[in-house]
């Protein structure tokens, strides 16, 4: 039982990570971008939440309504007024500039809302549980992981079956042509970064009112993103969370072994997948 | 190329040698001109990054020392300006020392002080210990500092110093909040794998062998790496033990990680008493009602019954000081900090020299002085360099004015007042 408990909540975090990963999964497949700056994008979305919530008073799963579209705009101005004259051949010029972005996050983030360690109130959903077979599940990681198979599910529909998906597509395939064709191909990525911010900023506010967070966080959490997109395949956003399960999974269970294994057991798996299978369980059928 | 080397002349050579033999006496000379010397101070503190909660007074508490010091200090019947040259660690290990040698090389202090974390005081300290400059340090746990700096116990350091309090303290104010409330004596333990966590939990030098000692079961599941976002294994094994205290040294994150998942998994124990996580008010205020009744140690408090001895000013004035100035509540780091500058402005009356950095080592080695944080006095610390301050254990209480930070035991420093009954929680 203790096993099973193990796999179940290690299943649910695997949900969090999922969320962490999405935004970096989309951006990369979409335009090759590897945004460092993503784990502090998530911390700077909780700080939204919490100006929302203290500001209004709301419950922070509602602040959503207004910290998706803030993020999203956010999303837009930094790809169009920034990445974009970045991107190009060379990987490593936008790496760079996201690395800056990083810092420049942090330190705002610091001057903006001190050091703190700041905490979304969330009222009886953060410890509220229910039995499952024998086992306690929270409420709170339950719905972060029906929330992550949502967003996931949405982002898919929306890559496969809508036209700024076919936009997505198009220009991920081959820039030059897709700007043939008339798709504008700067307006296309900054879409992408809208959408990728948009889900960071559910990843965010859930993570804030999962734990407490404070402006140098963010590059903790990033390193999970990452693995959760490797080991699930660049660009395929159902990999990715099964890439996040699989992480989630072998943390707990290596818990299970010895608490100090924790974090270890996650990254071994990460290693053994990536000597296995470097391009991930399922890497996205390329043309 | 071209060459640009000159032969040198028998005249440019005379004039030079001549100078450079000449310039000591007048650089040495240059300080007695003045009417009034200045007394240079370094202080180095973690004012940005994951630290700078403790520094978050800086500003408010050099300001009152700065303002006691405007007339000067008197040395030997002379009047000494001091200036106190404040850098920013950036919560950094190499960054502290990288500020500490620029202190020290650059704007050539007389004596380096720095506060808060071995990540901040061992640095700052090393580099004053290799530079031979006058260093007096806290707001760290001896152990970390002398052990950490790799200090061999009987030799010590030569040119720096350090009061707070140790490891063995806090143990004790904690058996000492436990052993009144009745609760079952098994206890949970949460360390992580980092300088503190291994400290802690360390099986003979941390808390295991006298909790074992005092008849305490402690069920320490291992190391887990700082910003987990999963305790459901530590949870299962607290429960299963029927685990009714929680223990350990957490940053606040896990803590929150923890103590919400805590509660999803149906743990309720009776006494959470975190280290270095349940520190600041404002950890405990973004718990919300979850942070109601958890302790934690407590080095200095508004109700301390101590004074300044620069200032004059009572424990309660310079907490309430700060919260008039800035609007939030009062941390424990700020007693700390002012004391750090009553001893060196002590320190600064009583050097038989100060321009003798030896001198000055020697006026530190005998202080003997009333601070706010209690006596500092290295003639009796528990090992070299080392001297230590009054440490008792705390509970934070939700009061009609928010979280306040309530002293539930005293025994090791019964001059500090208990204020409030251990509330069990649940």
């Amino acid at each position: 039982m203790d096993w099973l408990n193990a796999v179940v909540q290690g299943t649910l975090l695997g949900g969090l990570y999922a969320l962490f990963a999405a935004g970096l999964s989309l951006i990369f497949g979409v335009m090759r971008l590897v945004n460092i700056a993503h784990g502090d994008l998530i911390v700077l979305a909780a700080y939204l939440g919490l100006t929302v919530t203290t500001a209004t008073g709301m419950h922070p799963l509602l602040a959503l309504v207004l910290v998706v579209p803030v993020m999203a705009a956010i999303g837009y101005a930094l790809q169009r007024g920034l990445l974009n004259q970045t991107l190009g051949d060379d990987l490593l010029p936008p790496l760079l500039v996201t690395f800056g972005l990083s810092v420049i996050i942090q330190n705002a983030l610091l001057e903006g809302y001190t050091a703190d360690p700041q905490k979304l109130s969330a009222g009886a959903l953060e410890t509220a549980s229910f039995g499952l077979g024998g086992l306690t599940l929270g409420v709170l990681p339950a719905l972060t992981f029906a929330i992550a198979v949502v967003v996931i599910w949405g982002l898919q529909r929306v890559f496969y079956h809508t036209p700024l998906g076919r936009a997505f597509r198009a220009v991920s395939d081959n820039q030059d042509i897709a700007q043939l064709m008339g798709l504008n191909r700067r307006h296309i990525f900054g879409l992408a970064m809208a959408l990728a911010l948009a889900v960071t900023a559910v990843a965010g506010i859930l993570l804030g009112i999962r734990t407490s967070f404070d402006p140098s966080i963010g590059g903790g959490r990033l390193i999970f993103g990452f693995e959760a997109v490797i080991i699930g395949g660049l660009g395929n956003l159902w990999g990715t969370l099964a890439g996040g399960v699989i992480l989630g999974v072998a943390q707990t269970v290596g818990a299970k072994i010895d608490p100090g294994w924790q974090i270890l057991s996650g990254h071994i798996a990460f290693l053994i997948i990536l000597a296995v299978r470097p391009n991930g369980l399922f890497p996205r059928i390329s043309a | 190329m071209t060459k640009i080397f000159r032969t040198p002349t028998r005249r440019a050579f005379l004039t030079g040698a001549t100078a450079a033999i000449a310039a000591p006496a007048l650089l040495k000379s240059t300080r007695a001109y003045a009417a009034t010397p200045t007394l240079k101070i370094g202080h180095v503190s973690p004012r940005s990054g994951p630290l700078a909660g403790f520094a978050e007074a800086d500003d408010f508490v050099l300001k009152g020392i700065e303002a006691a010091l405007s007339s000067g200090l008197q040395n030997n019947g002379k009047n000494w300006n001091v200036e106190i040259i404040s850098k920013d660690s950036q919560s950094n290990p190499n960054r502290a020392a990288e500020v500490a040698a620029d202190l020290i090389l650059g704007e050539e202090v007389d004596i380096i002080v720095a506060a808060s974390t071995p990540d901040t005081v061992n640095p700052v300290a090393d580099q004053a210990e290799i530079n031979e400059v006058p260093c007096i340090t806290t707001d760290c746990p001896w152990q970390p500092y002398f052990f950490g700096r790799n200090g061999v116990p009987g030799e010590g350091f030569a040119s720096t110093y350090h009061f707070f309090w140790g490891l063995e303290d806090v143990i004790g104010a904690f058996l000492d909040m436990w052993g009144g409330s009745g609760v079952a004596k098994n206890v949970g333990g949460l360390f992580p794998n980092d300088a503190d966590g291994n400290a802690w939990g360390h099986p003979e030098l941390g808390l295991p062998t006298p909790l074992a000692a005092a008849g305490y079961d402690l069920v320490d599941p291992g190391r887990y790496q700082p910003l987990s976002d999963d305790f459901s294994n530590y949870i299962a094994a607290f429960k299963e033990a029927g685990c009714e205290i929680v223990t350990g040294n957490m940053i606040p994150p896990d803590f929150a990680t923890f103590w919400a998942q805590a509660a999803q998994q149906g743990f309720n124990p009776k006494i959470v008493t975190i280290g270095k996580a349940l520190l600041f008010p404002s950890v405990i205020e973004s718990l919300g009602d979850r942070g109601d009744g958890l302790s934690s140690e407590v080095w200095w408090s508004p109700n301390h019954p101590f004074a300044s001895s620069l200032t004059g000013a009572s424990a309660k004035e310079l907490a309430m000081g700060y919260t008039a100035d800035s609007g939030r509540p009062w941390t424990q780091p700020i007693g700390f900090k002012h004391a750090l500058f009553e001893v060196v402005a002590d320190v600064v009356k009583r050097a038989a020299d100060l321009e003798d950095p030896k001198a000055i080592t020697a006026a530190i080695a005998g202080t003997l002085l009333d601070t706010i944080v209690g006596p500092v006095d290295w003639s009796n610390g528990p090992i070299n360099n080392v001297t230590k301050t009054p440490l008792v254990a705390g509970q934070w209480q939700k009061g009609d004015s928010g979280f306040e930070l309530e002293i539930v035991a005293n025994s090791a420093a019964p001059q500090i007042p208990v204020t409030a009954d251990l509330k069990l929680l649940g």
